[in-house]
C-alpha cells in the first residue's frame, strides 16, 4: 500500500514551492505577458526596442489609460462606467467649441471640468437612485453622446491653434507632454487609492457594502466620488486627444468605454469589486498597445491582429480566474 | 457500480473512508498535519474541535471539497486518483456544506435531483414523483416536492441536501456544522435522519461544536486540535468533560466565565439611555446602561434585539423614542454618527456585516480608526501596522499576520479581529450582537475577556447572544426581550436560567392579552 498523492482541480499545489510560483504568475500574469511581448518583439523587430517606439506607444496610448486608471476605482468600488467613452466624446466637442469660440486654453480646460460635471452626474444617479451602475451610465452613454451631437451641430469642429494643440503633440526633450500628463494623473490616482483614507473606504464599499455602512463610511459618497474621478479623467484623456487630433467630433471614442474595462480586468482587477490596482490597469493597456504595435511593425494582416487581441483577453481573464477559485 | 468490490469493504465496521497521513496548507499555513482517521461503514462518527482545530477541514476533505496537500486517502478500499466533489460523488461521498448549496427558485424535488434529472432523449421527464416520494419514504420527510426551494425554512433546505445525498446513493455524507441554524426541535429531527441513514448502513461524518448534540447522536467521536488528531474514541467513552479537555488541552473547569468587574458606578449618569424606542419589529424599549456595566438582552432568535442594537445604532430607522448618551439626546441617529460619538456595534453576521473579506487583516481592523494614521492626508504605514500588531497580540489572534487574508482564518479569529476592529477608537458603549456565534472554545473565553475588559476600562457594554449562558454569565444585568418589548429585566447573579426560559418562553396566549391591552 503505497499512499498516492491526492490531486484535485481546486488548489491542486502538490508542493508549497510549486504553488508560490504559480500564485506569483496568477497574480502577475499582465506583467509577466509584456516581458514576454517585450522579448518577443525585440527579437523579431529591430525597430521596436527603440526609445522613439517605445514612447510613441506611451504618447498614444496615455488617454486610454488615464480613463483606466480612474476606471479601476470605478470597478474596486464595485461598480461599471460604460459612459465613458461618450464622456469623452462630449469633453472633445466642448474642448474644441471653447477653443473656437472662446479661448484655446480656457478649452483645454473645459474638457476636465465638464468631465467632472458629467461624473458627478454619473455618481448621483447611480448612488442616490440606486440604479445600478451598469445599467444607469449604459443610459447615461446615450444621454452624453446626444449632448455631443448637439454641441457640435453634427459637423466636426476644427482647431488649428498652438495654444490649443501644444498638449497632445508638443515634447520636452523628446519626451511627449501627454506622457507627462499620463504619470502625473496615474501617480496623483495611485497615491488617492492607496495613501488615502478615501482610498482606503473605495476598497471597503467595493469588498463588502452592508459592512462599510454599519461602519459609519458615507458609501454613496464614496461611490459618486469614484464617478466624478471616472468624468474627470475621461475629461482630461480628451482633453489630450482633441489637442492631438486639432479636431472636435461628437462620433470619437465609440465603444472606448469596452477597451478601457477590458484593459481593467485584462490587469486583473476583480469585477465583483474590492480587489484590484491601478498599475494593473495601465499595464492592461500597454499589454494590449504592445500587441497591436507588433503587428504594425511585423506587418501582418490586421485581421490576425482582432483575433489574437481577443485571444489575450481571454488568456489573461482565464489566469486570473483560475487565481479566484479556492 | 459497487456490485463487484471485494466483501471485505463491505458491510458495518469496515472502513468507509480513511485518511492516512493526510496534510493540509493554506496559502504556506499548515492547517492540518500528518492527520490520520477511519470512518467506518454504519457509523455516525463526529469531529469536535475548537473552530481553527481542522475539524471542517477533515470533513471537507473526507468530502472531496478540498484535496490534501500531501497524504492520501482511501475511499471503500480503492485510492481514487482525482479527489474533488464530482470524484467523490461517483464514489458515494457526499458532503452537506454550513452554507447550502441550494438553488432558491428551483423546486424541491428539482433541488433534488439537479444534475441527475432522468431524461429521454436529453428531454426532461415531467414526472419525478415516484422517484421523489421513494427517497422521502426511505429518509422519513414529507417536503411538498413541487415547492420553490427559498421558501423553505433553513431546516427543510437542509432536507433538501440530504434527500439528494440519498438520491445519488451516497454511501457517506459528511455534515459540516448542520446545526447551527436550527432551533431545537429540528436539531432532534436531523438527528432521527442520521440515525436513519446509519440503519441504512451508512457513514454519517458529523462536524459541529455542539458537544451534546455530538454525545448524543455518535457512535465515535474524533478530537481535533491544532490541526492534529487527539484521539477517535468510542461515544460511550466520552464526557462533555473529556471532550472539552483534549479539545483544550487542559481542564474544563477553566472554561467558566470571567468574573464580572466591581458593580457599576451608579453615580454617573449612564452612558445610554433608551426612552419608549420604536422601530419596525420592537415597541416602546426603555433601558439605560451605566459606565462599567455589562448589560445583556436575551431574548429568543427573532425577538427583537437585533432591532434594537440597529435603532439605538442608526442602522434602523427608529419610527419614535429617544437615545440619550451620557445624558445628552441623540437624535437622527446614522451609523456615521454613532462611530462619531462613541457608539460601537458589533453586528451578528461577520462574514456580511462585519468583515470585508477582500482586505486584510490590517484593512479590516483599522478601518474605524483611519485618521489617526493621517499625516497631511496620507495614510501612515508604520503607525498603522503597529496599532494592527498590538491588537492581533491582545486578543491572540491566529496567524498573527498583519496582512493575512482574513478569509483563510477561523471563526474564531474572524470575530476577535471584528471585536479589535470595533475597539480600536476606544468607544464609551459598545453592543456586541452574537458575540461569540459559531467561535471556538479558546476564542469564546478571549471575547468573554474582553467584554469585561471593556467594562473595567468604564465602557458601557450591551451583549446579545441567543445563548442564555452567556447573557447570564457575563452581565450585570439582562433585559429579557420578548415579541419586540422588554419583557423584564433580572440581576443574573440572583436568577437561574429556569427562570428565565420560562418567562422569555412565555404562552402565547399571555402575549397576545399584553397586546391587546397595550
Amino acid at each position: 500500500m503505497t499512499p498516492s498523492t491526492l490531486t484535485g482541480p481546486k488548489p491542486a499545489l502538490p508542493r508549497p514551492a510549486a504553488g508560490a510560483v504559480l500564485r506569483f504568475v496568477q497574480r502577475n500574469a499582465v506583467a509577466i505577458v509584456i516581458v514576454l511581448l517585450m522579448i518577443a518583439l525585440s527579437s523579431l523587430s529591430p525597430s521596436f526596442l527603440t526609445a522613439r517606439n517605445l514612447l510613441n506607444i506611451l504618447n498614444q496610448n496615455a488617454p486610454l489609460a488615464i480613463m483606466a486608471a480612474a476606471m479601476t476605482m470605478v470597478v474596486i468600488c464595485g461598480g461599471f462606467d460604460l459612459s465613458v467613452g461618450a464622456m469623452f466624446a462630449v469633453c472633445g466637442v466642448s474642448a474644441a467649441w471653447v477653443a473656437v469660440n472662446v479661448d484655446p486654453v480656457l478649452g483645454l480646460l473645459a474638457a476636465p471640468v465638464v468631465g467632472l460635471a458629467l461624473g458627478l452626474f454619473n455618481g448621483l444617479v447611480v448612488s442616490y437612485l440606486s440604479i445600478h451602475s451598469f445599467l444607469a451610465t449604459l443610459a447615461t452613454a446615450m444621454v452624453f453622446r446626444g449632448i455631443a451631437i448637439l454641441v457640435t451641430g453634427g459637423t466636426l469642429i476644427p482647431v488649428r491653434d498652438a495654444a490649443f494643440t501644444w498638449l497632445g503633440r508638443g515634447t520636452i526633450g523628446s519626451v511627449h507632454i501627454a506622457i507627462l500628463v499620463l504619470v502625473v494623473a496615474v501617480g496623483l490616482l495611485m497615491v488617492l487609492l492607496n495613501g488615502t483614507v478615501f482610498g482606503r473606504h473605495v476598497y471597503a464599499v467595493g469588498g463588502n457594502e452592508e459592512a462599510s455602512i454599519l461602519s459609519g463610511i458615507r458609501t454613496r459618497r464614496i461611490r459618486t466620488l469614484t464617478f466624478v474621478l471616472s468624468g474627470l479623467a475621461a475629461g482630461l484623456a480628451a482633453a489630450i486627444a482633441v489637442s492631438r487630433v486639432s479636431m472636435g467630433n461628437a462620433g470619437i471614442a465609440v465603444g472606448m468605454e469596452l477597451e478601457v474595462i477590458a484593459a481593467v480586468i485584462i490587469g486583473g482587477t476583480s469585477i465583483y469589486g474590492g480587489k484590484g490596482a491601478i498599475w494593473r490597469s495601465v499595464a492592461g493597456v500597454y499589454m494590449l498597445a504592445l500587441i497591436n504595435n507588433g503587428f504594425n511593425i511585423l506587418n501582418i494582416d490586421p485581421f490576425f491582429k482582432e483575433v489574437t487581441t481577443g485571444l489575450v483577453i481571454l488568456a489573461a481573464v482565464a489566469i486570473s480566474a483560475t487565481a479566484r477559485q479556492k | 457500480m459497487a456490485q463487484d468490490r471485494d466483501n471485505v469493504t463491505r458491510g458495518p465496521g469496515a472502513p468507509a473512508v480513511r485518511l492516512v497521513g493526510i496534510r493540509k496548507a493554506f496559502g504556506g499555513v499548515d492547517v492540518l498535519r500528518n492527520v490520520d482517521l477511519v470512518f467506518r461503514q454504519g457509523d455516525i462518527h463526529g469531529i469536535v474541535g475548537e473552530n481553527g482545530a481542522g475539524k471542517s477541514t477533515v470533513g471537507k476533505i473526507a468530502g472531496g471539497y478540498y484535496s490534501a496537500s500531501d497524504g492520501s486517502l482511501e475511499v471503500f478500499g480503492e485510492r481514487p486518483a482525482v479527489w474533488d466533489p464530482v470524484a467523490a460523488l461517483s464514489r458515494g461521498v457526499a458532503i452537506m456544506h454550513q452554507e447550502l448549496q441550494i438553488v432558491p427558485h428551483l423546486t424541491v424535488a428539482q433541488n433534488v435531483f439537479l444534475g441527475i434529472e432522468h431524461t429521454f432523449g436529453g428531454f426532461l421527464r415531467r414526472n419525478e414523483a415516484a422517484r421523489f416520494a421513494a427517497i422521502a419514504h426511505s429518509c422519513g420527510f414529507d417536503l411538498d416536492p413541487d415547492v420553490p426551494a427559498h421558501r423553505l425554512s433553513v431546516a427543510d433546505q437542509q432536507k433538501i441536501e440530504i434527500m439528494r445525498a440519498v438520491a445519488r446513493e451516497a454511501r457517506v455524507v459528511v455534515m459540516d456544522e448542520p446545526t447551527a441554524s436550527l432551533t431545537a426541535n429540528e436539531i432532534a429531527r436531523l438527528h432521527a435522519t442520521m440515525r436513519r441513514l446509519r440503519a441504512m448502513g451508512r457513514t454519517v461524518i458529523y462536524v459541529s461544536h455542539f458537544l451534546e448534540d455530538i454525545l448524543e447522536t455518535c457512535d465515535r467521536i474524533t478530537i481535533m486540535r491544532d490541526g492534529a488528531v487527539v484521539r477517535t474514541s468510542d461515544a460511550r467513552d466520552e464526557t462533555k468533560a473529556t471532550l472539552v479537555s483534549g479539545m483544550l488541552g487542559r481542564s474544563a473547569a477553566e472554561v467558566a466565565y470571567p468574573p464580572r468587574p466591581e458593580t457599576a458606578d451608579r453615580a454617573a449618569p449612564p452612558f445610554l439611555k433608551v426612552v419608549g424606542l420604536s422601530a419596525p419589529g420592537i415597541r416602546d424599549i426603555a433601558l439605560q446602561i451605566y459606565p462599567g456595566e455589562i448589560v445583556g438582552l436575551a431574548g429568543l432568535v427573532g425577538s427583537g434585539r437585533t432591532e434594537i442594537a440597529r435603532a439605538i445604532f442608526g442602522a434602523d430607522r427608529a419610527t419614535g423614542g429617544q437615545v440619550f448618551l451620557r445624558g445628552r439626546p441623540y437624535d437622527a441617529r446614522s451609523p456615521e454618527r454613532s462611530v462619531l460619538r462613541g457608539i460601537a456595534m458589533v453586528p451578528e453576521d461577520r462574514r456580511k456585516q462585519g468583515l470585508t473579506m477582500t482586505q486584510p487583516v490590517r484593512g479590516n481592523m483599522t478601518l474605524l480608526g483611519l485618521s489617526r494614521f493621517v499625516r497631511l492626508g496620507l495614510l501612515r504605514r508604520a503607525p498603522e501596522v503597529a496599532e494592527t500588531r498590538r491588537l492581533i497580540g491582545h486578543f491572540g489572534i491566529h496567524p498573527a499576520q498583519v496582512d493575512g487574508d482574513i478569509s483563510t482564518y477561523s471563526g474564531g479569529n474572524q470575530q476577535k479581529a471584528l471585536i479589535g476592529k470595533w475597539i480600536l477608537n476606544d468607544p464609551d458603549v459598545v453592543i456586541l450582537d452574537e458575540p461569540t456565534r459559531g467561535v471556538d472554545l479558546g476564542a469564546r473565553r478571549r471575547i468573554h475577556d474582553a467584554v469585561t475588559e471593556l467594562a473595567r476600562a468604564g465602557k458601557a457594554v450591551l451583549v446579545i447572544s441567543s445563548d442564555i449562558d452567556e447573557v447570564l454569565g457575563l452581565s450585570h444585568r439582562a433585559y429579557l426581550v420578548r415579541r419586540g418589548r422588554i419583557a423584564g429585566e433580572v440581576r443574573p447573579d440572583h436568577t437561574d436560567k429556569d427562570r428565565v426560559l420560562r418567562h422569555l418562553f412565555q404562552t402565547e396566549d399571555t402575549s397576545d392579552a399584553e397586546r391587546e391591552t397595550a
